[in-house]
């Protein structure tokens, strides 16, 4: 990261959600602000700003992350995608999408774009994993409605649809 | 009252969510996602960082010099344009949303600032400079009584801000006769289910009108309305309120937003601009609202079956530093079923009230029962121990039999509906008892600590507004006038096209009020759940609205659903009679279904629902004679059962009570003290299940914020009102990994006085679940006094005790906590420099150098030759923050030894300690060593005492790492610092 003049605005550019964004941030601008106040994608929340919550999980080149612990500076070229990417046409629900739905995996919803955005990046890379890992990849997340039953059961319905999918049937 | 038929078409089904789509998508509309004005600023609170002082200064100037600022108000600003927010009790106190001349709890508001963002409000809080002079705290409820007490409210005279003492039937004269008495003695800690979404306001004031406009992610109840406006000093139809329409949880707490409400409304009047705050986590864990700690004596009077024949309750409430509205509800909430799920004929109660140095209380879900529950169910475990008898059959014996509903209890509650030996009885039987004793043999035969608890208790829900006056006595009552009921209200419009739209006060919180209430009213007319829709946020200058209107007390299934239901029997009744006009038939032969009015004997001969439903707006003219109009039909319902309470002080609190019987194994881990739940089964009769999808929803998060409660979860002060769990790293909210699924089991008894049958059902657990699982450890442990949270340190406490000593003797000098809370921190280094005696004497009495070698100093000024202040900015683990210091150095042999003394203080916390430093001249140089004696306090000592520890050595490292780069040479640095460091290490 280059020398950062305190005094000064600086520019960054990146990828969001497959666009290249330019934006003039603080230094001291956190990602989750740039994200929801600057550029207005309110899709990400805020829960904690202490790294503990998992509200805000957004994934920085393929990998969930913390946008409340990321300055915005640090994701100079980096590839961002928030939940508002999930998706590629607005009326349809992607599978995991759909899973939470059927299964009532949210109840607010507020903790839910972090842990769609978590899941999302697991299923990549992983897409055979089970209960033991998908709870453990949730740990990092708070939910403070749901009691976590219906949001397991979501993420396994999702990967074994996207395991089907997958599968040629030939 | 009649009961409507409900055909189950949709009713009852587990329907997928109309509210998922957007949320699942990012599409939420939560209060900080809303579109402001554009001139709108932010507005940052200053808080007290002290937990009981007196505010001898503030100075603001630096802060309102600072560009971007647009105002700073202190307390004593906002008093001048607000009244102080109405009690609840009669007391000469004032409650002010903001400190004036003194501050009683860790986090209250000090000081607001106005500026253009959020980054700039904060920056300027930090040249605020208050003033303070410490006061003694009082934290433990008990002691708050003492007759030497520190006062809170000099007004009052006393911490006691209310007594009352209520009699029921005959106890003494069952005590008597009883064959025994057995009572038990309970402290239940504060906590909160805390929501991961924070509070947030935006607020307007047009001067024109002198009227304010809030939008507020506020909950209810809408009798804080009230209070708002009445603190604003303008009527009602002066202060707009609006709930955005989604919100992230709130579980009562969100409740607890309204004194934001008047800071930002009264800031934004003062800054002539609209004013939006979000507050953060730190704040909302600090200062937004706490469930009451209590401190319970109960005693019962038993036969010798083990049939309680009276109960003696004592319980001291713990409201923290003000009496905010709606307190002392929390206190009166349960009070017409303190004797839970049995039949108690004599009951006594003293209820005292005390205020402490600790965050004001308020809503919190469960409200009042985890107390009251925690209490009488660990009693019916122990009166069962003591006696020798089966815990069950005593539970059993005491149950209120099935045909006594609906029962009136000694207290005057009115229990509506249930069989509770039923449900009690399939719960063990299909939630496997037996499996389960079988495993706590086994477990037990190989050494292993395994128990079993119970609970039973009544989750009451629709709340009666006037049980909170309980607390008045008859006379006073009788002076303010009755109060009664509780208004839920529902209307349903059909628009020209003739679609349905219905729209309730209700303001959810993420229960799916919207989907349940497509489901009820689609049901009623025929029509499809996608056909309905619903809008549950609430404008008070726009939409139908009562005191009794938001989200609390469990009230939407049995009083929201219900006043939907019948807004929709209403409208339906005049659709029938249009369309019968048309279908030439009679009223009561028109059926609805798929979209269609038609004659029941003869199905083809239909019309279309929008055809009949659009027809008032149309042709009005065509209606046959006195239908009336079609196109919105507002119904207010309030149940009769909820009267004021009677000159005896009997009271319904509650139109509803369900039922719940739970009972879970737990075994704990004889090294480490863990809990872990083996298996939890929960029984509800919360009358009609709506959607079973949402009813099983609501029973598992209730289930697992008390599991939270149970094992993890305390809102942990210092004895200096220091608050030490001010971060999610803290106060340990359950993850997945600590969550258990409990088997859930239902048994449906409908509610005779609800239009649907439904019962509430969100708060159960929160009340029968820890004092299941305390049962199950107190049986695990043979252990009779149990405290929650049952954290591993707190049960190998009683492992250990019981079991062995512990094998060495405490180490007494690290990390111990000081007499009044704060957290005291010793240490010692040395390092050698290069630079001589005198020369690094001259260092350490130089404000340049120091300046230079402090660690995070802004600025070093000298006040005297032997005195300083300094400026700095620490961080110690997540907390960061910006401290003054006072240095004064004393016993000074120059150049050999000096004392330096001080005390430093910050928004985080403040500290004072002692170090002694010593010069020593080696051969190459001097040696410097240094032992130190600290005592930290405010949220930096809530930081684990780990990490505060190394995080001081490093600072002080730090310091003499730099005081020796500054003596010596570059090359004797690098060889230093590899000293030094290998040095810190070592010691400990
Ligand atoms: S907001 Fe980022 S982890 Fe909580
Ligand atoms: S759904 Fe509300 S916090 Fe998870």
């Amino acid at each position: 990261m280059p020398h950062l003049n305190a005094a000064q605005r600086h520019l960054v550019h990146f990828t969001l959600n497959g666009r290249m964004v330019r934006a003039e941030v603080e230094n001291r601008m956190l990602l989750s602000d740039l994200l929801r106040h600057e550029i207005g994608l309110t899709g990400t929340h805020v829960g904690c700003e202490h790294g503990v919550c998992g509200a805000c999980t957004v994934q920085i080149d393929g990998k969930p992350a913390r946008a409340c612990l990321t300055l915005a500076q640090q994701i100079r070229g980096s590839n961002i995608r928030t939940v508002e990417a999930l998706v590629t046409d607005p009326a349809v629900l992607s599978p995991l999408q759909a899973a939470f739905r059927h299964h009532h995996g949210l109840q607010c919803g507020f903790c839910t774009p972090g842990i769609l955005m978590s899941l999302d990046a697991l299923l990549r890379e992983r897409p055979d994993a089970g209960r033991k890992e998908i709870r453990e990849h949730l740990s990092g997340h708070l939910c403070r409605c749901t009691g976590y039953a219906t949001i397991i059961e979501a993420a396994l319905d999702a990967a074994e649809e996207q395991r089907k999918e997958e599968t040629p049937n030939a | 009252m009649t009961r409507l038929e409900t055909a189950g078409a949709l009713i009852g089904r587990t329907v997928e969510r109309v509210e998922d789509a957007g949320l699942l998508t990012g599409r939420g509309r939560y209060i900080d996602d809303l579109p402001v004005r554009r001139d709108t600023a932010h507005l940052a609170i200053l808080r007290s960082p002290h937990g009981h002082a007196e505010i001898r200064a503030i100075d603001t100037t630096a802060a309102r010099a600072l560009p971007g600022v647009f105002t700073v108000l202190t307390g004593e600003d906002v008093a001048r344009l607000t009244r102080s927010m109405t009690v609840g009790v009669k007391a000469n106190v004032e409650c002010w949303p903001i400190a004036r001349d003194r501050v009683r709890y860790v986090g209250e508001p000090v000081a607001l600032v106005v500026a253009e963002n959020r980054y700039v409000a904060e920056d300027a809080l930090d040249l605020i400079e208050v003033d303070y002079a410490k006061l003694a705290a009082v934290v433990d409820p008990e002691k708050a009584l003492a007759a030497d007490a520190q006062v809170l409210h000099p007004s009052l005279g006393t911490n006691l801000i209310n007594e009352r003492i209520f009699r029921y039937g005959d106890p003494e004269a069952a005590l008597a006769t009883a064959a025994h008495r057995i009572s038990i003695r309970i402290a239940y800690p504060r906590n909160s289910c805390t929501p991961i979404e924070t509070y947030g306001v935006i607020a307007e004031y047009d001067p024109g009108e002198d009227a304010y406009d809030v939008t507020a992610n506020f909950q209810g109840p809408f009798s804080i309305h009230a209070v708002i406006s009445r603190a604003l000093n303008v009527p009602g139809n002066r202060m707009r309120l609006r709930t955005p329409p989604d919100s992230g949880g709130s579980f009562g707490i969100k409740q607890g937003v309204f004194p934001y409400v008047i800071l930002a409304a009264v800031a934004a009047r003062v800054a002539g601009r609209p004013v939006k705050w979000i507050e953060d986590r730190l704040e909302h864990l600090t200062a937004s609202v706490s469930a009451t700690n209590r401190v319970t004596a109960l005693e019962a009077a038993v036969a010798a079956d083990g049939r309680i024949t009276a109960l003696f309750w004592d319980q001291l409430e713990d409201c923290g530093a003000h009496l905010r509205a709606p307190e002392p509800a929390t206190l009166y909430r349960m009070h017409g079923n303190m004797t839970g799920a049995y039949a108690i004929e004599n009951v006594a109660i003293r209820n005292r009230v005390v205020l402490t140095n600790k965050t004001p209380t308020g809503l919190n879900r469960g409200f009042g029962g985890p107390q009251v529950y925690f209490a009488l169910e660990r009693l019916v475990h122990k009166i069962a121990v003591e006696l020798g008898l089966d815990r069950l059959d005593v539970i059993r014996r005491n149950l209120v039999p099935a045909d006594a509903f609906p029962y009136r209890t000694a207290t005057g509650g009115l229990l509506d509906s249930g069989d509770y030996r039923v449900a009690l009885d399939r719960a063990l039987g299909e939630g496997g008892l037996e499996a389960m004793r079988l495993r706590r043999d086994e477990a037990r035969a190989e050494g292993r600590l395994y128990g079993i608890g119970y609970a039973a208790v009544v989750e009451p829900s629709v709340s009666n507004m006037s049980y909170i006056t309980t607390v008045l006595t008859p006379e006073e009552r009788a002076k303010a006038g009755p109060k009664n009921g509780a208004q839920a209200v529902a209307t349903i419009a059909i628009d020209p096209l003739g679609s349905v739209t219905v729209k309730v006060a209700s303001v959810p919180q993420g229960q799916g009020h919207r989907t349940v209430l497509a489901q009820v009213v689609a049901e009623r007319l025929g029509l499809s759940l996608e056909a309905v829709r619903v809008n549950a946020e609430l404008d008070t200058a726009r939409d139908a609205w009562s005191i009794a209107s938001g989200n609390y007390a469990s009230r939407f299934a049995a009083a929201v659903a219900g006043a939907a239901a019948l807004a929709a029997d209403r409208i339906r009744d005049r659709l029938a009679a249009i369309a019968a006009a048309q279908l030439n038939v009679t009223a009561d032969s028109v059926d609805f279904g798929a979209g269609k009015l038609f004659d029941r004997n003869n199905p083809d001969n239909a019309v279309s629902f929008g055809r009949v439903a659009a027809a008032s707006h149309w042709a009005p003219g065509t209606l046959p004679d006195g239908t009336g109009q079609t196109i919105r039909e507002t119904v207010f319902w309030t149940p009769e059962q909820l009267e004021a309470p009677t000159a005896t002080d009997g009271i319904n609190s509650s139109l509803c009570h369900g039922f719940i019987f739970d009972f879970c194994g737990v075994e704990i881990d004889r090294t480490t003290g863990q809990v872990r739940i083996d298996r939890y089964v929960t029984m509800h009769d919360c009358g009609r299940i709506l959607h079973p999808g949402m009813v099983d929803g609501q029973v598992r998060g209730g289930f697992a914020q008390a599991v939270g409660a149970a094992l993890y979860e305390e809102y942990a002060y210092g004895g200096d009102g220091s608050f030490l769990t001010g971060t999610l790293a803290d106060y340990l909210i359950p993850t997945v990994m600590e969550t258990p699924e409990p088997l859930i089991l239902h048994h449906e008894t409908l509610s005779p006085f609800t239009p649907l049958g439904a019962k509430g059902v969100g708060e159960g657990n929160c009340m029968s679940t820890p004092v299941c699982i305390a049962n199950a450890v107190a049986d695990a442990l043979g252990v009779e006094d149990i405290q929650l949270p049952l954290s591993p340190s707190r049960v190998s406490e009683w492992l250990y005790g019981e079991e062995r000593p512990p094998s060495k003797p405490r180490d007494p000098t690290p990390a111990a906590t000081g007499a009044s809370g704060e957290r005291m921190l010793t240490g010692s280094g040395s390092a050698e420099v290069t630079a001589t005696r005198d020369s690094v004497w001259a260092m350490l009495l130089d404000p340049n150098t120091l300046k230079a070698i402090i660690p995070g100093a802004h600025e070093v000024r000298k006040v005297s030759d032997t005195h300083f202040r300094a400026e700095v900015t620490l961080g110690i683990g997540p907390v960061k923050g910006r401290y003054r210091a006072d240095i004064r150095l004393s016993d000074m042999v120059e150049p050999e030894a000096v004392t330096l003394s001080g005390g430093t203080e910050g928004a985080l916390g403040s500290g004072r300690g002692t170090g002694r430093v010593t010069l020593t001249e080696t051969t190459t140089g001097t040696r410097i060593d240094y032992r130190y004696e600290a005592a930290i306090g405010g949220k930096v000592a809530s930081v684990g005492g780990r990490l505060l520890d190394g995080a001081a050595r490093v600072v002080i490292g730090q310091f003499f790492q730099a005081l020796a780069r500054h003596a010596g040479s570059a090359s004797d640095a690098i060889g230093l610092k590899k000293r030094l460091s290998t040095l810190f290490r070592r010691r400990r």
